[in-house]
């Protein structure tokens, strides 16, 4: 009967906690996302960018981590859909439209504008322990 | 008796099926790191790592089902439905299939490590309710008294379903508009989904080691149930310390990390009892089971160490998104739960009493040498990738120069991973051909 209530705590303290994780836990910055970054999303998944590209530490390790590569230095939304129009050597082209493309970007840089964390590494009160 | 013999037999020998044909891609993949233009266009790494993944998966949860459908009449005197096990395995069959030709023709459209586009959600829920009405029902009024595996088998199908559904949430406009609420419920499903097939996987392992050593002591005692409720909070809280970078509540990254701390403990244990699970294993290595469940010892004490030192923050704010992960998770799938798989299936050859030819042990047991030895070339090259490139980053190296950095160890876990791939292929295929010439008891089919 002791196991059953150690049981029962545990269940109850869980699902206490995914009630704060799916609300107040993950209001995040304050972006909002527009109808075009939702259709890039959608298209991130259609085409499974997440084989090889990260966000926020999700998916592969072929490409680069995607989370705030639009902002870097040297790159940029032009940069961006180059390379989503072209490919590389490791990256397949394809076939977007103009219109996917940009929706991808918009994607793209709405993800780098929550990004608070990854661009002032230390800040975050978890990562300062 | 109402024998579940031969659905477990079609469940074992699928999941043989699918951990090769997984590895196979695994190395296609491993390919494509060193030789960029390999198989690009026909069978791309968008198509080679679902494919991985999803059958590596499939060999754990479809060797781990099969398992609890062997054990569970041995345990209760029946299984509630031998119908519904078959009802099961033809779902679950088709379902895969199903996977498998979406990611052939490239229709993707889920999320990371379930990519397949979403519909096929409910087919795959559909399978594991039958499974759940299954064991429920074939437990029903035992639970309380129950052994550890049986409490951990219940965890795990339950939370299993839990998280499957959670993994969908995404669908929802609440979740889906909200990249930081997205990604860290995500993280939650996966880190408790993970979390729910070691359960399984672990409860199979406390019962072949009840029924080798013929002990019931230790599958009852309160310090085993200690360290399962250990596990349990660890399942449902930890998978935070993969979310320390994302913008969410910090205290969700500071319960995760207070939580992974209490590993030490289960750590500490294993060394504490290291001494005398050695000499006991000394004494059975002869024994097939006993031998693989030995490995998985030694990766759980590496695994645990390197999932302790990536939960603490500093550590983390460099490890994270490096290969260092990679690492963990191969160590976990194949170096745990794969050795204590095949353990369950060497134990049940020998319960079914087939008498292996000593042509098939005898490469068995090389295989056996040959899977370890180079996983753990395969793990250390991983984890020299992830250091390479965790201190890269910090030096703002760009992108294609870490790549070209990191190819000699790229080129060493591609060797390595052709040896996992040779080494299983030799344990594997003997007990392929065993479970194959013995699905009917001979008894029957010599009549």
């Amino acid at each position: 009967m002791n196991r059953l209530i150690v049981f029962i705590i545990l269940i109850l303290l869980f699902l206490s906690f995914t009630a704060y994780v799916y609300t107040l836990g993950t209001e995040g910055p304050n972006v909002k996302m527009s109808d075009e970054s939702i259709r890039g999303k959608l298209l991130f998944q259609k085409y499974n960018c997440t084989a090889c590209h990260q966000i926020y530490g999700l998916g592969g390790y072929l490409g680069p981590d995607l989370t705030t590569e639009i902002s870097q230095p040297g790159k940029g939304e032009a940069y961006a859909a180059a390379l989503l129009k072209n490919g590389s050597v490791r990256m397949p082209n394809f076939h977007l439209s103009e219109t996917e493309i940009k929706e991808l970007v918009e994607f793209l840089k709405y993800v780098d504008a929550t990004a608070i964390t990854y661009k002032n590494k230390g800040t975050s009160p978890i990562m300062n322990q | 008796m109402n024998s579940s013999r031969q659905v477990t037999f079609l469940f074992l020998a699928s999941a043989i099926i699918a951990l090769m044909v997984g590895i196979f891609f695994g190395v296609i993949g491993g390919f494509q790191y060193i030789l960029p233009l390999f198989l690009k266009e026909s069978m791309g790494f968008t198509k080679a790592r679902p494919l991985h993944v999803t059958l590596v998966v499939t060999w754990i949860f479809s060797a781990a089902i099969g398992g609890i459908y062997y054990y569970l009449p041995k345990i209760f005197g029946k299984l509630y439905s031998i119908r519904l096990a078959y009802l099961h395995f033809i779902l679950f069959v088709i379902t895969g299939c199903a996977i498998l030709f979406c990611f052939f023709t490239n229709q993707f459209g889920g999320k990371e490590y379930l990519e397949f586009p979403p519909y096929l959600a409910f087919p795959m829920l559909l399978t594991w309710v039958l499974f759940m009405v299954n064991f429920f029902m074939t437990i029903k009024g035992k639970f309380l008294q129950a052994p550890i595996y049986i409490w951990m088998w219940t965890t795990g199908i339950s939370f299993f379903f839990f998280t499957l559904l959670e993994t969908y949430l995404w669908t929802i406009p609440f979740f889906r508009d909200n990249i930081v609420r997205d990604v860290t419920v995500q993280w939650k499903s996966m880190g408790s989904l993970v979390g729910s097939w070691n359960m399984l996987v672990y409860g199979t392992a406390f019962y072949i080691m009840e029924k080798i050593s013929g002990n019931e002591i230790h599958t009852r005692s309160n310090k085993v149930f200690f360290f399962y409720f250990l596990g349990l909070t660890n399942l449902m809280f930890n998978w935070g310390h993969h979310i320390y970078i994302v913008p969410s509540a910090p205290w969700i990254g500071n319960i995760a990390y207070i939580i992974s701390m209490t590993e030490l403990l289960i750590l500490g244990n294993i060394i504490y009892t290291w001494k005398k699970s050695v000499n006991e294993s000394r004494q059975h290595i002869h024994l097939l089971p006993i031998r693989f469940l030995s490995s998985s010892d030694v990766w759980v004490f590496l695994n645990l160490t390197l999932a302790i030192l990536i939960s603490i923050p500093a550590v983390n704010a460099y490890t994270h998104g490096t290969h260092i992960t990679v690492a963990h998770a191969m160590g976990t799938t194949i170096g745990i739960n794969t050795m204590i798989l095949l353990a369950s299936l060497f134990f049940i050859i020998q319960q079914e009493n087939i008498s292996m030819s000593a042509s098939h042990s005898f490469i068995i047991k090389k295989g056996f040498w040959v899977v370890n030895i180079s996983l753990l070339v395969f793990w250390i090259s991983l984890i020299a990738c992830g250091i390479i490139k965790a201190s890269e980053q910090q030096k703002g190296t760009i992108f294609q120069q870490m790549m070209e950095m990191l190819s000699p160890w790229f080129h060493s876990f591609l060797i390595a991973g052709i040896g996992v791939f040779i080494g299983l292929l030799m344990i594997c295929y003997p007990l392929f051909i065993n479970f194959i010439n013995n699905r009917i008891p001979k008894t029957v089919s010599e009549s």
